[in-house]
């Protein structure tokens, strides 16, 4: 075992109604532990998960604040209903910080065991603060009621390894690893700002450690620069009933309806049992949403390569339960198993690779003009393993790829890397070079907003142009959808909170292809709601995946089918039984408003979360070049005629391009107009006092931030 | 003339469902239709017809990832 430095026991809580009624405060700097009561107020503001993470960041940091400050916090939490077993995906681990990508708070989310082992162990969340130069290994116990600081000297760096050998030191046999869960990032996250964190789960069919991440936002940089190597929490006990719901059996009933639907309708519907979310690439493909080239089209004829049935076929293992969290009957977690590296430190090695999801494939395998499987496996995994966030990654090298075509950085200033789209061993050596802190890789790793700068001043590159395909919003690089012909998800990704994710709202078939949201209002309408309902899974420890990848058979008979009201209504009535509250639905978009409006304010305070933080790359809203132009020349010429009056056959092609972007950039400006009036915001984006005190969070902490802005 | 999602569309004598989706490169499997507000099982694409003046919604089921 690993020395110990320091060592506290506690008496574990015991879970009532989803909460443990505790929280878990450590600081790094003088191996502290506090406990923390957790308290009505924050119950019913608040709720947990994300929006315990929010409230506990703000106490800790000021205005002043940064991602390497010491009193910067990691918070990590999994809500009241994480951790149930009778409803698929309720196992997540929500993460915040002040991140180094963008100065304000990031939230991600994870599955994989270790929230609910947390939880289970006596804490509804976990604080880390501080610094320290010796690295350390936390372990907490929750049997035992047993919290140790350790040193982690000599362990590995990477987390396939380093998180094994601490599920098998930390686990007391073979069989109880099933209850160790490791929180670890990897090499390359000590050299870039975009590191993230794997959350483990011990899988004992594959007889291997398996990881999810919390990816987003540079959440592993932060962890190591505290000096904490690894988080480990062992708890041993899961039941249906840990969480000492109020109605087990309403959970049971609900639980069970939902599991026949999965199996009787997933194959029909998303196949998210064979292939995970990389269901939708040759969906995205057709529909010419494939993110290709750094977002300059959306498909490539190329994308059959890397479709669901080559890697159905050929690489993933098929046939056994692959849940994150136990009783997630979607399990859409697939491996391929017995993967043989090619390159790095551990070619030669047969590894399990987690994945590939949609992101993955998209990110790293169109974006870059790759459509090879093996190479997409491969930079998978060793995104994992270094503990990188494969989308800041992916967005990132898409976006020096396209400087490198377009001649405004040369193959010398990248260290002699050949990052042509398509070169999938040029990517490899990037990540393999980021892992060591050596050459181009840190510099890629600062991600694209820094880059544009970067590039501007040293390399003399142009500026306008490296703003326009710089898919970054917030210092956040956008995630992997070609969205530029849907005015809505334009806001749903630069409109959000902590940058270009998917997770607030996905609009893009509702607003583009069935034409649901026309106006203005409904695009608002659609910013509102689907933003503050998918917020509400991140305060209750949910995967968003099986509110809507699987739907009811008569869903098609409801006036909303998009919002699929019978599994809204689950929500409510699993909310309910492990509660026992009395929400409606029309509660549950209050209770994440709370929350939402909380997370907009937090970043008005640290400086940002005004309307001047909100604007979107052009390459987000149209066509930047004449070859993108070109690729959809009959769309745009179309809307010339019918939406603008123009003849385009009278005007150049420059014409038409500069034409198009007033246009579509006025567009913006005026859906940023109605989202804002929606949310109960000022034209700058601030909310209204009027409207927190509607919702029930005029709080004065609130009204003293946005008031110099009113 | 029809309209497909709220869009106009030229009418083709004796089309289908199923020529619709085809048409319109509509792939996606999990999609509900409805011709004038009724709706169309899957079953029926290949037979259930179109006619001039139709209003088609062929709603695609999918909120992202």
């Amino acid at each position: 075992m690993r020395q110990i430095l320091k060592e506290y026991t506690y008496t574990p809580a015991t879970i009532q109604r989803g909460y443990s009624g505790k929280s878990l405060y450590l600081n790094v700097s003088d191996l502290r532990m506090e406990e923390k009561v957790v308290t009505e107020f924050m119950k019913e503001k608040f709720i947990g998960g994300k929006g315990f993470d929010l409230w506990y960041l703000w106490q800790a940091v000021t205005p002043e604040t940064r991602w390497d400050s010491p009193e910067n916090e990691i918070v990590m939490s999994v809500g009241p209903l994480g951790g149930i077993t009778q409803y698929s995906g309720t196992g997540k681990t929500l993460v915040c910080a002040i991140s180094p990508m963008t100065g304000i708070p990031i939230d991600s989310n994870a599955g994989g065991y270790f929230g609910p082992l947390l939880k289970f162990s006596g804490w509804d969340a976990l604080e880390l603060q501080g610094k320290t130069e010796k690295e350390l290994v936390i372990f907490i116990d929750g049997n035992k009621g047993l919290i140790q600081f350790c040193d982690a000297e000599g362990l590995p760096e990477d987390s396939h390894l380093l998180a094994e050998e601490l599920t098998r030191n930390y686990a007391e046999s073979e069989e109880d690893q099933v209850n160790v869960s490791v929180v670890s990032s990897g090499s390359a996250a000590r050299n870039i700002l975009y590191g993230m964190l794997n959350f483990s789960f011990y899988d004992p069919r594959r007889k291997v450690v398996r990881f999810k991440q919390a990816a987003r936002g540079g959440l592993g940089t932060i962890m190591l620069d505290k000096g904490i190597k690894a988080l480990v929490v062992r708890y041993k006990g899961i039941k249906g009933n840990t969480n000492n719901p109020a109605d087990v059996a309403t959970l049971n009933r609900i639980g069970v309806k939902y599991h026949k639907e999965m199996h009787d309708l997933d194959e029909k519907q998303n196949g998210m049992r064979k292939i995970g979310t990389a269901n939708t690439i040759l969906v995205m493909n057709q529909y010419d949403l494939l993110p290709t080239r750094n977002f300059q089209t959306g498909g490539d004829p190329a994308a059959v390569n890397i479709s669901p049935k080559v890697f159905i076929e050929q690489y993933l293992t098929q046939g056994i339960h692959d849940g994150c969290w136990y009783g997630c009957t979607m399990s859409c977690a697939k491996t391929a198993d017995h993967f043989r590296l090619l390159t790095g430190p551990y070619a030669g090695a047969c590894v399990t690779v987690d994945g590939p999801e949609y992101e993955c494939v998209a990110g790293l395998g169109s974006n870059l003009g790759i459509f090879d499987p093996r190479a997409i496996l491969e930079e998978n995994f060793y995104c994992d393993t270094y503990g990188v966030d494969l989308i800041s990654f992916a967005t990132t090298v898409a976006f020096i790829m396209e400087c490198y075509q377009r001649g405004q950085i040369s193959r010398e200033q990248m260290g002699g890397l050949d990052l042509a789209f398509g070169n999938s061993d040029a990517v490899l050596e990037l990540l393999h070079q980021m892992a060591r802190g050596e050459g181009f890789g840190p510099i890629a790793g600062l991600g694209i907003r820094r880059l544009k700068k970067l590039f501007a001043e040293q390399f003399g590159s142009d500026p306008a142009l490296l703003q326009d395909i710089g898919m970054e919003n917030k210092g956040l690089e956008y995630s992997e959808y070609c969205h530029k012909e849907s005015l809505a998800q334009q806001g749903g990704f630069a409109l959000t909170n902590k940058g270009p994710q998917h997770d607030e709202a996905w609009l893009i078939f509702m607003d583009m292809v069935n034409n649901q949201i026309p106006t203005f209002e409904d695009k608002a309408y659609a910013l509102y709601y689907y933003p503050m309902f998918r917020t509400w899974f991140g305060l209750c420890g949910l995967c968003k995946l099986p509110w809507n990848d699987i739907v009811p058979a008569d869903n098609y008979k409801t006036e909303t089918p998009a919002k699929v009201p019978e599994h809204v209504q689950n929500y409510v009535d699993i909310f309910n039984a492990v509660t026992g509250k009395s929400i409606d639905k029309e509660e549950l978009i209050l209770q994440s408003e709370r929350v939402y409006q909380f997370q907009r304010v937090f970043n008005i305070r640290m400086g940002k979360g005004l309307r001047e933080h909100d604007y979107a790359p052009y390459r987000s809203l149209g066509p930047v070049s004449r070859e993108e132009y070109l690729s959809r020349q009959e769309l745009y010429d179309r809307q010339l005629r019918e939406k603008q009056g123009l003849d385009p056959a009278s005007m150049s092609l420059d014409e038409k391009i500069a034409t198009t972007r007033a246009y579509r950039e006025q567009q913006f400006e005026l859906l940023m107009d109605a989202v804002y009036k929606r949310r109960g915001w000022t034209e700058n984006g601030v909310p209204k006092p009027e409207h927190l005190r509607e919702i029930g969070m005029d709080l004065p902490m609130l009204l003293e931030v946005i008031e110099p802005h009113l | 003339m029809i309209t497909v999602n709220t869009r106009e569309q030229a009418y083709q004598a004796g089309m289908t469902v199923r020529d619709l989706l085809d048409r319109n490169q509509f792939t996606f499997r999990h999609i509900i239709v409805r011709v004038n507000g009724e709706y169309v099982p899957e079953e029926q694409y290949d037979k259930a017809p179109v006619q001039d003046g139709d209003d088609v919604l062929v709603l695609h089921l999918m909120a992202g990832g």
